[in-house]
C-alpha cells in the first residue's frame, strides 16, 4: 500500500501540488486522472523520488520515503516497475535486452535464466517473436508493451504507468488495460496508472483521484465516478458529446 | 551566479559519478562499447588530421625558413615540437570535443528528453555512474590516440618534406631527433590525460543536466563544444605555465 499525506511540490513560483493525500491500495489498480497541466505527472514522479517535494510524507508499506537511507532507497526502487508515457526504453538495446535490463542490474541469474524469464514476459504481453527488434523498429503499441514486460520482468511490487495509453489507437489502448489490470490481479502488486482517458477509468479504474490544479478535487471509483455531482469531475468525464449524451441520459432515467 | 550554480554543479555531477557503482558485469561492457565509439571510432579522424597537419606544419615551417645560415635540419626539428607540444594534444582535443564532445552530448540529452534516464532512476541505478563514469574510463585511452596522432604528425611532415623537396630526409631524420627533451612527451601526454577527463565530463553535464526536446539537445551540443574548447585552451594555457616556464 502506498500512502500519501499532504503532498506539496512547487517549480519556483509555480505551485504544482497543493496538499495531496491519498492512499493507494495492494492489488488494486488506481487511477490518477485530470486534465492537461493538473499536476498528475508532477504527482507521480514525486512519487517515485524523482522529483524532490517540499512537504508532506510519502510511504510505502509503512516505509516512509524520505526517511529511508540511498542504499534503501535504491532496494525499494528494485522493488519498483515503470511504465513511462514515451515508453522510454533503452534505444541501444533489443527488446529482448531491455526487458532483461533490471535482471542483469540487480539479479544473479545466469544468461539463459534471464533469458527464459525475458521470454516468459515477452510472451505474456504478446510480444513473444520481437525479442531482436530494437524500440525504434518497434510500433507504439509493441513499445507500450515492451514498457510493461521491462516493468514486470522483476516482479515489482509496486508498479506505476505515466498515460500508458497515450498516442494509441482505442483498439490497443484497450488491450494495455487489460493487460495492466490481469498483471495487478495476477501478481497483487499496487498499480498506479495517470491517465486521461475516459475509457481506462471505466475498464479498469478500481480507486480514482481527481486532480484539479495540483489538489485533489474527487476520489472514488469507476462506478461512483459517473453518479458524482461533483460539478469539476462532471466537466471533466462529460466533456465529449458521447459522454454528455450518457450522462443526460443516466439524469431523464434517475427522474 | 548562474555559472557559479553550473560549476558548483558540475563538480557535484563527478563526486556523484563515483558513488553507488554498477555491477562489474554491466560496466565492463559499457566501458568497451564506450571504448569503441570514443577511442577506436575516432581513430580514422585523428590519423587523417594528423597526418595531413603534419605536412602543413612542415611545408609552413620549410617556407618561412629562408635564411641560408639556418639548417634545413631544423625543419625537423620545428616540425616535431609543434606537433608534440601543442598540435597532438591541444588541437586534436578541440577536434575531439567536435566529435566526441556532441556525441556524449547529443546520446545523454536524448537519454533525458525520451526519459531513459528517469528510468534508470527509478529502477535504483545510478545514473551518472551508469553514463558518465564508462565515458570517464575509456578516454582514459585517449593518449593512445594521441601517441598515434603524434607519430603519423611527424610521419606526414616527413612525407611532405620528401615530396615536395624542401628538405632531405636525412635532414629531417637528424631534426626530429635534435635536442629531444623526453620530459616535453610526459608533458603532453599529463595535458592529454586532463584533456581526456575534460572531454568525458563536460559533454557529459550539458547532456545530463539539459532541459527541453529535441531543439534543446542541439543547444547543449552546442554549447558543450564551446565549453569543452574553452576549458582546454584555458587550462593549456596553465598547464603550459606551470610545466614548462
Amino acid at each position: 500500500m502506498i500512502e500519501v499525506k499532504d503532498l506539496y511540490k512547487s517549480f519556483g513560483d509555480a505551485h504544482i501540488l497543493k496538499g495531496i493525500s491519498t492512499s493507494f491500495e495492494k492489488g488494486k489498480t488506481s487511477l490518477v486522472i485530470g486534465q492537461s497541466g493538473s499536476g498528475k505527472t508532477v504527482f507521480i514522479k514525486c512519487l517515485l523520488g524523482l522529483f524532490p517535494y517540499e512537504k508532506g510524507c510519502i510511504s510505502y508499506d509503512g516505509q516512509i520515503f524520505s526517511e529511508l537511507s540511498e542504499n534503501q532507497k535504491r532496494d525499494l526502487r528494485a522493488k519498483i516497475g515503470m511504465v513511462f508515457q514515451g515508453s522510454a526504453l533503452f534505444d541501444s538495446m533489443t527488446i529482448a535486452e531491455n526487458v532483461m535490463f533490471p535482471l542483469r542490474m540487480f539479479t544473479t541469474m545466469s544468461k539463459s535464466e534471464m533469458e527464459d524469464r525475458a521470454d516468459f514476459v515477452l510472451k505474456r504481453v504478446n510480444l513473444a517473436d520481437a525479442h531482436n527488434k530494437m524500440p525504434s523498429e518497434a510500433s507504439g503499441g509493441m513499445q507500450k508493451r515492451a514498457a510493461i514486460a521491462r516493468a514486470i520482468v522483476n516482479n515489482p511490487k509496486y508498479l506505476f504507468c505515466d498515460e500508458p495509453n497515450s498516442g494509441l489507437d482505442p483498439k490497443t489502448a484497450i488491450v494495455i488495460d487489460n493487460l495492466i489490470q490481469e498483471i495487478t490481479d495476477e501478481y497483487n502488486i499496487t498499480t498506479v496508472i495517470n491517465s486521461h482517458d475516459m475509457n481506462s477509468v471505466m475498464e479498469i479504474g478500481e480507486k480514482i483521484v481527481f486532480l484539479k490544479d495540483g489538489v485533489k478535487a474527487w476520489e472514488g471509483t469507476n462506478k461512483t465516478i459517473f453518479k458524482t455531482d461533483n460539478q469539476v469531475v462532471t466537466d471533466f468525464v462529460y466533456s465529449s458529446n458521447l459522454f454528455k449524451k450518457v450522462r443526460q441520459m443516466y439524469i431523464e432515467e434517475r427522474q | 551566479m548562474n555559472y557559479l550554480h553550473s560549476i558548483g554543479l558540475y563538480f557535484l555531477m563527478i563526486k556523484e559519478m563515483f558513488r553507488k557503482p554498477t555491477k562489474w558485469s554491466v560496466m565492463k561492457q559499457l566501458i568497451l562499447k564506450d571504448i569503441d565509439d570514443l577511442i577506436i571510432g575516432s581513430l580514422g579522424i585523428v590519423a587523417f588530421i594528423a597526418f595531413f597537419v603534419g605536412g602543413v606544419v612542415t611545408i609552413q615551417t620549410a617556407l618561412n625558413i629562408t635564411s641560408p645560415l639556418i639548417p634545413k635540419h631544423l625543419v625537423g626539428f620545428a616540425t616535431r615540437q609543434s606537433i608534440i607540444l601543442e598540435f597532438a594534444p591541444t588541437f586534436i582535443s578541440i577536434i575531439m570535443a567536435g566529435k566526441v564532445g556532441s556525441f556524449i552530448t547529443s546520446s545523454i540529452g536524448t537519454m533525458r528528453v525520451t526519459e531513459q534516464i528517469d528510468a534508470l532512476e527509478v529502477m535504483g541505478i545510478n545514473s551518472l555512474n551508469y553514463l558518465v563514469f564508462p565515458k570517464v574510463i575509456a578516454l582514459m585511452l585517449y593518449p593512445f590516440a594521441i601517441g598515434i596522432a603524434m607519430f603519423l604528425g611527424i610521419l606526414g611532415g616527413l612525407a611532405a618534406c620528401i615530396y615536395g623537396g624542401f628538405t632531405t630526409l636525412e635532414d629531417y631524420i637528424v631534426g626530429i631527433q635534435l635536442d629531444f627533451i623526453p620530459f616535453h612527451m610526459t608533458y603532453a601526454f599529463i595535458k592529454t590525460f586532463i584533456f581526456a577527463f575534460l572531454l568525458a565530463t563536460i559533454p557529459s553535464f550539458h547532456g545530463y543536466y539539459m532541459k527541453g526536446g529535441a531543439l534543446e539537445v542541439g543547444k547543449a551540443s552546442t554549447t558543450s563544444f564551446v565549453w569543452t574548447s574553452v576549458m582546454i585552451i584555458l587550462l593549456n594555457y596553465i598547464l603550459t605555465q606551470m610545466m614548462l616556464s
